[in-house]
């Protein structure tokens, strides 16, 4: 179906499937492209009133430039960018491995409890920070990622467990996580209730995933957390390649079952938990972009290199769409992902109904 | 099955049924008694019934006719509702899992309600409860649509499923519309905890037609129901005409969740996890399913109520939180079953 090639390098030598490589390279020729666009638009406008021109921008980016826009570049925007990328790709990449465990395209860390998780922790300390006063300045700036951290991590132990019933089936991992995250949402809800508004609209904004504001102190954990784990996640694909031949398979080949799993699993959370904890909720990416990385390489199960890139091309391309359709202000990237991804994850329901498998 | 004639093993349900229906009653009036009777003030039942009805003058007299009525009125009117929707809605879908929560149709009226108090400035409750209705009806539609289309209908998966992506899409929009307007986010945020708080007399009065509407609708169902459980092609045999018998269900459902959703916001899992008691007291039958399914709802509402006000030293736990506390565990075993139940 797909041209594959031995390439060697010396001693080193590895398979190349030409169609995987061709998306690779177009998700990253993307990816600059929405990173250039996302560089050069915007409100700020030249001393001499004019609008910024590429060539202005590249000036900056080399070193020189307009010293306005050199602020604008390299704190506003670049990071914002940045993050976007980052916070996409490790989304991107949670999902394929949810999806490559569960063998199931609706399994992703937005169903299975993780977001809920998230929202439910970093809601509890921006309300409580706020409203009642406990806490405050630099702890509720570090708390918010780190209890959505921690927040995401428990939520997701908790649907595993129960869900556990001598093994996990995908269908009760995804009922279980609808489950708890029901749960969960209805009291992330009542602690938007009980601050004052304003707090009340910077939770919303959180809850619905937003870039805007972006600095590099989100980069840096994001950026630190991919280059610790995506080595790590390469290094297990062997085991997704064989949990995808089914149980029997996998288990023949001398795969320890649950271990695989729940590694595997820990890996996904934990990208996920990062990206939730810098950028807040973004839907829908972890659970979209696989699939499509999926069809569009047509390879038997979510790649994991293509997903990451392509999560990141979409995300600061969703992120751009947000920041410039409406004048009257900034929409948070969520929306743009959610009003996407929502009729995606529809017509793989009714794709999938079509065919037979009723859904999972 | 058993070994005992027919006929006997119907009178001993039909008393067994009866037996239970007449407890349930009689756990419907003590909730009811305790609603008024509860909170920070704990009043004796006889001070309350001899306050019912009365003066708003005395302290006791305000704090059962001006507070605590109207609060229980609501609990009693959005549990019949919601408990009688769940059956319904399970009926229709033969699916366990269905609630009018987890199906995405509270996110639509809310949808609904946002945009009517952004766009149209409409802020009480008489002009918004029409934009809930709207987006009930759409959303609930949406996902019928989803969920069934291809061979093999509904499954309880696929419909789940279907409600948590239109919730979603939904809960994008919201959120939007929401962080446009603060007076909208001040709105919204109570609303969506699902409380029974602050409503009043003038207000249930207004909601109540549409639930009435909506109960008629659905006892006039349960016979169709019962046809339908049997599929299709069978209730077609017997002689209903089976899509007026589903826009009839899809009207009840409509009428009674968006009426309540509207008013005391979403309060979920009591159409989730009423049904299933029911189905223990009656049986399969609808045509007493759908009405002890009212019963309990009230009972479930209320007792979640109740019980927000007391876990907590200050203030108060909305219902809405109580009902998913409880209702979430029961949404689990469900799930953990070795085969989902099937009605």
């Amino acid at each position: 179906m797909s041209t594959v090639r031995a390439v060697r390098l010396g001693p080193v030598s590895w398979q190349l499937r030409l169609r995987t490589t061709a998306v690779l390279v177009a998700g990253v020729a993307l990816l600059g492209a929405a990173g250039c666009v996302a560089l050069a638009l915007g409100t700020y406008t030249m001393p001499d009133g004019g609008p910024v021109t590429p060539g202005d921008v590249v000036a900056v980016l080399t070193g020189g430039g307009d010293e306005g826009l050199a602020y604008v570049v390299w704190d506003l925007r670049l990071p914002r960018i940045l993050t976007g990328a980052l916070v996409g790709a490790a989304l991107a990449l949670s999902g394929a491995i949810t999806q490559g465990i569960a063998r199931n395209p609706l399994s992703s860390p937005d169903i299975l409890g993780v977001t809920a998780g998230s929202s439910v922790a970093a809601v509890a300390v921006i309300a409580l920070s706020g409203s009642r006063g406990q806490i405050s300045g630099a702890a509720a700036e570090i708390g918010v990622p780190v209890a959505s951290m921690l927040g995401g991590l428990l939520a997701a132990l908790g649907v595993f467990v129960l869900a556990w019933r001598g093994g996990i089936e995908g269908y009760r991992l995804v009922l279980v996580g609808l489950g708890a995250g029901s749960l969960l949402s209805s009291v992330t809800f009542w602690l938007l209730s009980v601050g004052d508004v304003d707090i009340a609209t910077r939770a919303v904004t959180w809850l619905t995933g937003s870039l805007n504001g972006s600095s590099w102190i989100q980069v840096t954990p994001v950026a630190i957390a991919l280059a610790l784990l995506v080595p790590v996640v390469l290094g297990g694909t062997h085991l997704l390649g064989a949990l995808h031949f089914g149980d029997d398979t996998a288990r023949s080949l001398g795969v320890r079952l649950n271990a695989a799993r729940l590694t595997l699993l820990v890996l996904a959370v934990l990208l996920a938990g990062v990206a939730t904890a810098s950028a807040g909720a973004i839907i829908f990416i972890a659970l979209a972009v696989p699939q499509v990385a999926l069809r569009l390489t047509g390879s038997a199960q979510p790649p994991l290199l293509t997903s990451a890139m392509l999560g990141a091309a979409f995300t600061v391309t969703a992120d751009l769409v947000a920041r410039t359709l409406l004048p009257a202000g900034e929409l948070p990237v969520g929306v743009i992902t959610a009003v996407l991804g929502a009729p995606y994850l529809i017509y793989l329901l009714m794709r999938r109904n079509r065919v037979g498998k009723a859904g999972v | 099955m058993t070994a005992s004639p027919p006929k006997a093993v119907f009178a001993d349900t039909r008393s067994r049924r009866l037996l239970l229906i007449a407890g349930l009653l009689a756990a419907t009036l003590a909730a009811v008694l305790l609603s008024l009777a509860v909170g920070s003030k704990f009043i004796a039942p006889l001070d309350v019934l001899q306050a019912l009805g009365g003066t708003t003058d005395t302290e006791t007299g305000a704090i059962v006719n001006g507070l605590r009525l109207p609060r229980t009125l609501l609990g009693v009117l959005a549990g019949l509702a919601l408990g009688i929707a769940g059956a319904v809605i399970q009926g229709h879908t033969r699916n366990p899992l269905a609630d009018p929560a987890l199906l995405g149709i509270t996110q639509g009226a809310a949808l609904g309600i946002v945009l009517a108090v952004m766009v149209g400035g409409i802020s009480s409750l008489f002009g918004y409860v029409w934009f809930g209705f709207a987006g009930a009806l759409i959303a609930t539609i949406t996902v019928f649509v989803i969920g069934a289309t291809g061979r093999g209908g509904p499954t309880p998966v696929t419909l789940a499923l279907a409600g948590a992506a239109v919730s979603y899409l939904l809960q994008g929009l919201i959120s939007a519309v929401v962080l446009f307007d603060t007076d909208v986010t001040d709105i919204y945020r109570f609303w969506k905890a699902g409380s029974l708080v602050g409503s009043n007399l003038d207000l249930l009065g207004k909601a109540t037609p549409f639930i009435v509407a909506g109960i008629v609708l659905a006892l006039a169902n349960t016979s169709a129901l019962n046809a339908l459980s049997l599929g299709e092609d069978t209730a077609r045999a017997l002689g209903h005409r089976v899509s007026l018998a589903r826009a009839i269900g899809i009207g009840s459902i409509v009428l009674l969740t968006g009426a309540v959703v509207a008013i005391a916001g979403p309060l979920g899992f009591v159409g989730l996890v009423v049904p299933h008691l029911a189905r223990g007291i009656t049986g399969p039958d609808y045509r007493w399913l759908v009405p002890v399914a009212g019963l309990l709802g009230v009972v479930m509402v209320l007792v979640a109520d109740i019980a927000g006000r007391l876990v907590l030293d200050k203030g108060e736990l909305p219902a809405g939180i109580m009902l998913a506390l409880v209702g979430v565990p029961f949404f689990i075993v469900l799930v953990r079953r070795r085969k989902l139940v099937s009605i």
